[in-house]
């Protein structure tokens, strides 16, 4: 059974439609990679996985979207319990005005976790995960903004991490950072889908090629083609497809 | 840069700091003056002593502790009603008449004279509730005039916390009340820090709200259903009724003293609070 499905997925800020029923499995232990040009709707589809998009007044969806099973919009779900099972990254690096240990520490403590000793060993579990332990350890208690731009990602990272999340989700998380730091994050990524199923908006094609597993190509709100990375790169079934990852647009 | 734009810039550097220099000459000399005149009466028998003979001699003991009794008395009243009504405006609700109401009322409230405050307090606690000339009528009072100003700096201040940080404290499975609890409020901390300073600033330095309705009693306040006068109207008093100019000074000099005292350890607290974050 895929770990996430989405069926006939309709997506509408006020009454404009940005997706135009999508439907995509997506398999446990595996990176997918959304790719798709500007306004395609994959931040949005994204933010429908841990319904994030309820924060944006007039969004709305329509469809199915389920994770192990059960519908995510069931009345009997928990929002919260959702979110910890579905952690978000997100495009720019966005810690907390909190120390390096509080942020990774704030997921936990939420679900009532106040033992020390115990947040202890989650956060620099996590941040090993998230390879800026080396990084930070001397440093816990010091601002998170005090980081370089691609430390304060993995913090976000190790963040999600310490959720002890299912899915993982990454809107485009490299666009602020220098290539080092990217490469360093993709490392991360290969180790994670060990234990997680993770789903990542590259910020272009060639991460794509370099960290997913599947793609799945977005274009206006309308998925084109979707299957094994290997499958997609090297012989595209849509035209479109091979437009967009010739560089020919997008 | 050509001659005439160098001119321009000269110009204009020339001004500004002339306005820079002749605020701070201004409000040195204010400051300085005041000192000069006080500080010599400024002894431990004035700040521990009631007044005696109408103020002409004895302390100020009485005054003091009016003060902080209605100041106390104001904020206590203000900041949970005001902040919590920030936070309704700026996270619980949408845009619509009510919320434009509500600011329009506190945006004028926020102008008017602080005598129209009094004469409501005198009229509404102090005869009609029959809480008499009291601190505690003082204190209401006073609440109500400082609750504009807190009300529209917290909500700024809450308004400017970045969307980010409610995102990302929502994407890690908070509820509201835990973003805005451990995400928002931290951050909003200075901005609201700020208009409560203000406010007890406007509280310490208020006479016609407070003689209206806290009185001028001269007796020490033993609870906040006593009369009481505060400094700031002590200060009118003995200087309007000529009855002694030094000690008024010495009040003024005190008053200056304590409102630079509470920038310094609210601030200061702010500071040891924020360390960790930023």
């Amino acid at each position: 059974m895929a770990k996430i499905s989405i069926k006939d997925l309709k997506f509408f800020y006020g009454s404009n439609e940005v997706i135009h029923g999508i439907s995509l499995d997506i398999a446990a232990n595996e990176i997918l990679a959304l790719i798709g040009p500007a306004n395609s709707g994959i931040t949005t589809l994204l933010r429908s996985i841990n319904r994030l998009y309820e924060l944006t007044p007039g969004a709305r969806m329509e469809g199915e979207i389920t994770l192990d099973g059960d519908d995510i919009n069931a009345s009997s779900v928990s929002i919260t319990e959702l979110r910890r099972k579905v952690g978000m990254v997100f495009d720019i690096p966005t810690p907390l005005p909190l120390s390096i240990f509080d942020n990774v520490a704030y997921g936990p403590r939420l679900s009532g976790n106040t033992n020390k000793q115990d947040l202890m060993v989650i956060v620099e579990k996590s941040l090993r995960l998230a390879a800026v332990w080396d990084d930070v350890k001397d440093r816990l208690s010091e601002a998170a903004s005090s980081l370089s731009g691609g430390q304060q990602q993995r913090l976000c990272i190790a963040r999600v991490l310490a959720l002890e999340p299912e899915v993982i989700l990454l809107d485009r998380p490299c666009s602020g950072l220098d290539p080092i730091s990217t490469t360093k994050l993709e490392g991360s990524l290969e180790e994670l889908k060990k234990d997680y199923t993770i789903v990542i908006a590259p910020h272009n094609t060639q991460q794509a090629v370099r960290v997913s597993d599947s793609v799945a190509f977005l274009l206006m709100g309308d998925l084109i083609e979707a299957g094994p990375t290997s499958e997609v790169f090297v012989t595209p079934k849509d035209t479109r497809t091979s437009d967009y990852i010739t560089g020919r647009f997008g | 840069m050509n001659t005439n734009d160098k001119t321009i810039e000269k110009i204009a550097k020339a001004i500004i700091w002339s306005a820079a220099l002749f605020v701070l000459v201004i409000l040195t000399a204010i400051i300085a003056y005041i000192l000069a005149k006080g500080l010599p009466i400024l002894n431990w028998g004035f700040l521990t002593q009631i007044p005696r003979n109408m103020g002409r001699s004895g302390g100020i003991s009485s005054t003091i502790v009016g003060t902080l009794m209605v100041t106390a008395v104001a904020l206590v009243i203000a900041i949970p009603f005001g902040i919590g009504t920030a936070f309704y405006l700026a996270e619980y609700t949408k845009e619509s008449w009510a919320t434009r109401l509500m600011r329009f009322s506190a945006e004028s409230l926020a102008g008017i004279p602080s005598i129209v405050y009094g004469l409501f307090g005198f009229i509404f606690f102090v005869i009609s509730l029959n809480m008499k000339w009291s601190v505690l009528s003082g204190g209401l009072t006073l609440s109500f005039m400082i609750l504009p100003t807190i009300i529209r700096t917290s909500e700024e201040a809450i308004r400017s916390v970045p969307t980010t940080y409610r995102e990302v404290s929502f994407s890690l499975g908070a509820t509201k009340w835990q973003t805005i609890s451990k995400a928002v409020f931290p951050s909003a901390l200075r901005g609201i820090t700020n208009g409560v300073i203000l406010s007890i600033g406007r509280c310490i330095a208020e006479t016609a709200a407070v003689i209206l309705t806290a009185g001028t009693a001269l007796k020490m306040p033993t609870s906040i259903f006593s009369p009481t006068r505060t400094m700031a109207v002590h200060f009118y008093i003995l200087a309007r009724e000529g009855i002694s100019m030094e000690n008024a000074y010495g009040t003024a000099a005190l008053l200056i003293i304590l409102i630079f005292l509470i920038n310094v350890v609210a601030n200061a607290a702010v500071n040891r609070l924020m360390e960790k974050g930023r």
